[in-house]
């Protein structure tokens, strides 16, 4: 059950922030909400009158908007395209003939209206996802909805586009829209929320005013005290693990991902990547791992270089991977936890051989391992790991890769979709990991998982490092470098970014 | 605000690159120009080569001497290559088609200078006619998957749709003395096979491709299963029936060349250019095409905005099955005079690849198919000159170009983003 008994009240021109862990049920109750799932008790009311919502048409015309976290944007169609689907302007008669002009005019009254500046002409997977979300609001907006939810908006912006999107909100809110605002970023719930409900395991635990202080929100979210902040003493660097210099890697399209970085990652440090994603982290990281080719430049680990090894060598010769997308690179979802924690040795004693594998050997070790690392699961490992949740699959991916001695660990976005719980714990392993001397190399888009875990941050931006800073940087600086503004003359780059 | 500045940032212009893929074509091309002059001219000799635009080899036509056709055009195809070179984007079709036809010319220049006398004229008018003929099929046939992927349901099954309606067109004129009778009854064979594709599809979720694979498996062993208990034991009760009637445009059919081609036409040609317009025009104009091609690509927006995903699916399949059983009608009323056992060979997975190398809309399929009907005519005339090449080689001209435009040497093919993903709800 995803979300058992709660009740959530909004009121006219109200921010209502709907705070929760991953998994806590907020999206599932606001899919309630839109009519995409079906209640099977309580009711819902707009404007004190019981209303039955069986899809998505109902809740439009109940006055419900909807901002998906995924964009439910058609790529290939133009904003004004998007924004008509369901709702068309025809020129009338049986046939429905689109009235493209009379959509674009409405895209642009209400893109005016709300200052939202989104062009009815533009293709949508041409934008960036700043303006996408945008168009988003746009369709709920043309469609005259009163409340509209946003399901984690910020999740995929930068901080300055987060600033953005704050204002949109204030200027619906004046407008007299009531927003419910889904997030799990305390800080944003205190910048822009008139009300917050938490909710934790499927149900209300509360409701807070916007003064509560971030450590309370927190442990209403988990159920317990949190530490927000990560305890790490002063790094210790040695000497240099991995080094890469002048490397070029190509994305999938065959366009330049990974322009021209350079990068020394020591022992006992962790090096951060900040950016927001898309800007050749993922492809950098590949190509080190050897998953992608390296169009240009090297890489050496402890002085020997990377170029030509295998990803199975690479990994061999200490260097422990988190990958980006788990369910698609980190595991194998159909095999037992117990498999996954050998995907990398099982061909090696005492877990097998050349020729075969020892399941008890392999159970074994399973069993020490999930106790270890708290994996929620079966003692002995034997769950198929599709089915834990997405915080103890990290957690499975992060042990099998502690599990070898190690002179490079490289995450990326070790803690996406995980809950605070986990993510507490795999950031004290990441630091007990460089405590012991291993080098580290984070890849995060949380901006404040950076900050909280790096003795350095490199700053990507269209596959370059346009910067390296020490994570006491402001964060407003960090957040311009990571929008491509560069720090040389910060005065006329905020200047700038104001004249709009 | 700073959005501006973000996308102002991120808009950078990307270094222009010189070998854009018009240059990489034209290049391409003028290889083909020189080999032609090298090598049809060599080959060819200095005998006549006649092209005539009616529709036999009696009467007036052009003639040149072989060696110098065959060099001549293959250097004029040359040319365009090395235009594009120039012009870079501007007149790319142009260029693109005065090399292609110029480098075809140039080909039959040393093909006809070897054919036996009497027998070296070709008559673009009926090359232009069967070309015409033998791609309707193909038409139809990509339109019926047009229908279904632009939608996202995968039909493999034009191939089938095809069998049922050569079938029961071909029994029911019969029966009914009406080749129209005949006609609405394929549509009705076509949408037997569509009715399956679309409920095991999209309410069961089975695999698109293997479905499509098993129906046309399904109708082959049906139609034989039937032509033998039926069609073989009484031939005159079931299986004779008449030509769909002809009807020409007066006047516009005396056109040369393009008369004979689309004005001396029947119902299944009218109907075909019909059809291209309609599909064209409701997929890209109307509030219809809007949505399915919104549910072709992102079923899920469209889900949100409360378009009903499944239903619409369910209409263009059973739409699609309509048009494929109305192509299946073509080869038993108007190619061949009954039906017989597997007499589609294929034709409906070449109407597949004409839906591909036409990338999904409906005048590109129609071009795709009157190539591949091109091809096929071109192989067919070779063949009565007695020419040394085996016509296989023609005939398989349209394919190698489907692998070519689908490994995205030709533009880039895509696919609806969602096309074979069935859709589940949440």
């Amino acid at each position: 059950m995803a979300n058992d008994d709660i009740s959530l009240t909004v009121e006219p021109g109200e921010i209502h922030a709907l705070l929760g862990e991953n998994g806590a049920g907020k999206s599932t109750l606001m899919n309630v909400l839109y009519g995409l799932l079906q209640p099977d008790e309580g009711e819902i009311l707009v404007d004190d009158k019981p209303v039955q919502i069986r899809g998505p048409r109902d809740a439009i015309a109940a006055g419900i908007g909807m901002v998906h976290q995924h964009f439910m944007l058609v790529p290939v169609f133009t904003v004004a395209e998007n924004v008509m689907l369901g709702a068309e302007q025809t020129t009338g008669g049986p046939i429905g003939f689109l009235d493209r002009r009379r959509a674009r005019k409405l895209v642009r009254e209400v893109s005016d209206r709300y200052r939202l500046a989104v062009d009815p002409d533009r293709t949508v997977e041409d934008l960036p996802v700043g303006v996408q979300q945008r168009v988003e609001i746009v369709k709920a907006l043309t469609r005259e909805v009163d409340l509209l939810i946003l399901d984690e908006p910020t999740a995929v912006l930068t901080p300055q586009e987060t600033e953005d999107l704050l204002e949109i909100m204030r200027t619906l809110k004046a407008a007299g829209k009531s927003i419910v605002f889904i997030t799990h970023k305390l800080k944003e719930v205190k910048a822009i929320a008139d009300r917050i409900t938490v909710i934790r395991r499927g149900r209300t635990v509360g409701t807070a005013p916007p003064d509560t202080s971030e450590e309370e929100l927190a442990s209403l979210m988990v159920g317990r005290s949190v530490l927000l902040r990560v305890d790490k003493g002063a790094s210790e660097a040695g000497a240099a693990v991995l080094d890469v210099a002048g490397f070029a890697v190509n994305d999938d399209r065959g366009h330049r991902a990974v322009d021209g970085v350079d990068l020394t990652v020591r022992a006992g440090e962790v090096l951060g990547i900040a950016g927001v994603q898309g800007n050749g982290q993922t492809e950098l990281i590949e190509a080190i791992m050897g998953l992608r080719p390296v169009v240009a430049g090297t890489a050496t680990l402890d002085g020997r270089p990377m170029h030509g090894l295998s990803t199975r060598e690479i990994l061999r010769a200490g260097v422990g991977y988190v990958p980006e997308d788990r369910s698609v690179d980190g595991l194998v979802k159909d095999f037992t936890v117990a498999e996954n924690l050998v995907l990398d040795i099982y061909n090696t004693e005492p877990y097998g051989t050349r020729w075969v594998v020892r399941p008890e050997a392999i159970a074994e070790s399973a069993r020490a391992r999930i106790e270890q690392f708290d994996v929620r699961t079966d003692a002995s490992g034997q769950a198929t790991v599709g089915t834990l949740s997405g915080g103890n699959q990290q957690k499975v991916i992060v042990a099998r890769e502690f599990s070898r001695p190690l002179k490079l660990f490289i995450a990326a976005q070790p803690t996406r979709g995980v809950d605070v719980g986990s993510i507490e714990f795999i950031h004290r392993q990441i630091v007990h990991e460089r405590g012991e001397g291993t080098a580290v190399l984070l890849v995060s888009s949380e901006l404040d998982e950076v900050l909280a875990l790096a003795d350095r941050v490199a700053v990507m931006y269209r596959g370059r490092v346009i910067a390296v800073v020490s994570p006491d940087t402001p964060r407003e600086e960090i957040g311009l470098l990571m929008a491509g503004v560069t720090t040389d003359d910060p005065a006329t780059a905020r200047t700038g970014s104001e004249d709009d | 605000m700073t959005a501006s500045t973000v996308e102002a940032a991120q808009s950078v212009v990307e270094p222009v690159r010189y070998w854009t893929r018009q240059r990489k074509v034209g290049v391409g091309l003028a290889a083909v120009g020189v080999v032609a002059a090298l090598l049809f001219g060599s080959l060819a000799t200095s005998r006549k080569a006649e092209f005539t635009l009616a529709e036999t080899i009696s009467g007036s036509a052009v003639g040149i001497d072989g060696t110098v056709g065959a060099v001549v055009f293959g250097v004029l195809a040359a040319l365009a290559g090395a235009a594009m070179l120039v012009t870079a984007r501007r007149w790319f079709g142009w260029l693109l088609g005065l090399g292609i036809v110029s480098a075809l010319i140039s080909f039959l220049c040393w093909q006809l200078s070897q054919a036996p006398d009497n027998l070296n004229t070709i008559p673009l008018g009926s090359v232009a006619r069967s070309s015409v003929t033998l791609a309707l099929p193909l038409i139809l046939g990509a339109l019926a998957g047009v229908l279904c992927e632009r939608s996202a349901v995968i039909n493999v099954a034009i191939e089938g749709q095809f069998l049922m309606g050569a079938f029961a067109a071909a029994m029911f004129t019969t029966l009914a003395g009406s080749v129209w009778v005949g006609i609405l009854a394929a549509g009705a064979g076509g949408l037997i096979i569509a009715l399956l594709l679309a409920v095991l599809a999209i309410r069961f979720l089975v695999d698109q491709v293997v479905l499509g694979v098993v129906l046309n498996v399904f109708a082959l062993g049906l139609t034989g299963f039937l032509y033998e208990q039926l069609m073989a034991k009484d031939q005159s009760k079931y299986n004779q029936p008449t030509f769909v009637p002809e009807w020409d445009i007066p006047g516009l059919s005396k056109i040369p060349l393009i008369g004979p081609a689309l004005f001396k036409g029947n119902i299944f040609l009218y109907g075909a250019i019909v059809l291209v317009i309609l599909i064209h025009v409701g997929l890209f104009y109307t509030r219809w095409g809007l949505r399915t091609r919104a549910v072709g690509e992102h079923p899920a927006a469209a889900d949100t905005l409360g378009v009903k995903v499944l239903a619409l699916r369910y209409r263009n399949v059973l739409v699609g099955g309509l048009v494929a059983g109305f192509g299946g009608a073509y080869f038993t009323l108007l190619s061949t005079t009954n039906f017989n056992k597997n007499m589609t060979s294929g034709l409906g997975f070449v109407a597949l690849a004409a839906l591909i190398f036409g990338r999904w809309s409906p005048i590109g399929s129609m071009l795709a198919a009157l190539f591949f009907g091109f091809c096929s005519a071109l192989a067919f005339s070779l063949g009565s000159i007695n020419s040394p090449i085996p016509s296989q080689f023609l005939n398989m001209l349209p394919y190698i170009a489907t692998i070519i435009a689908v490994a995205g040497l030709v533009g880039r093919v895509r696919a609806p983003a969602a096309d074979g993903t069935p859709y589940i709800k949440g």
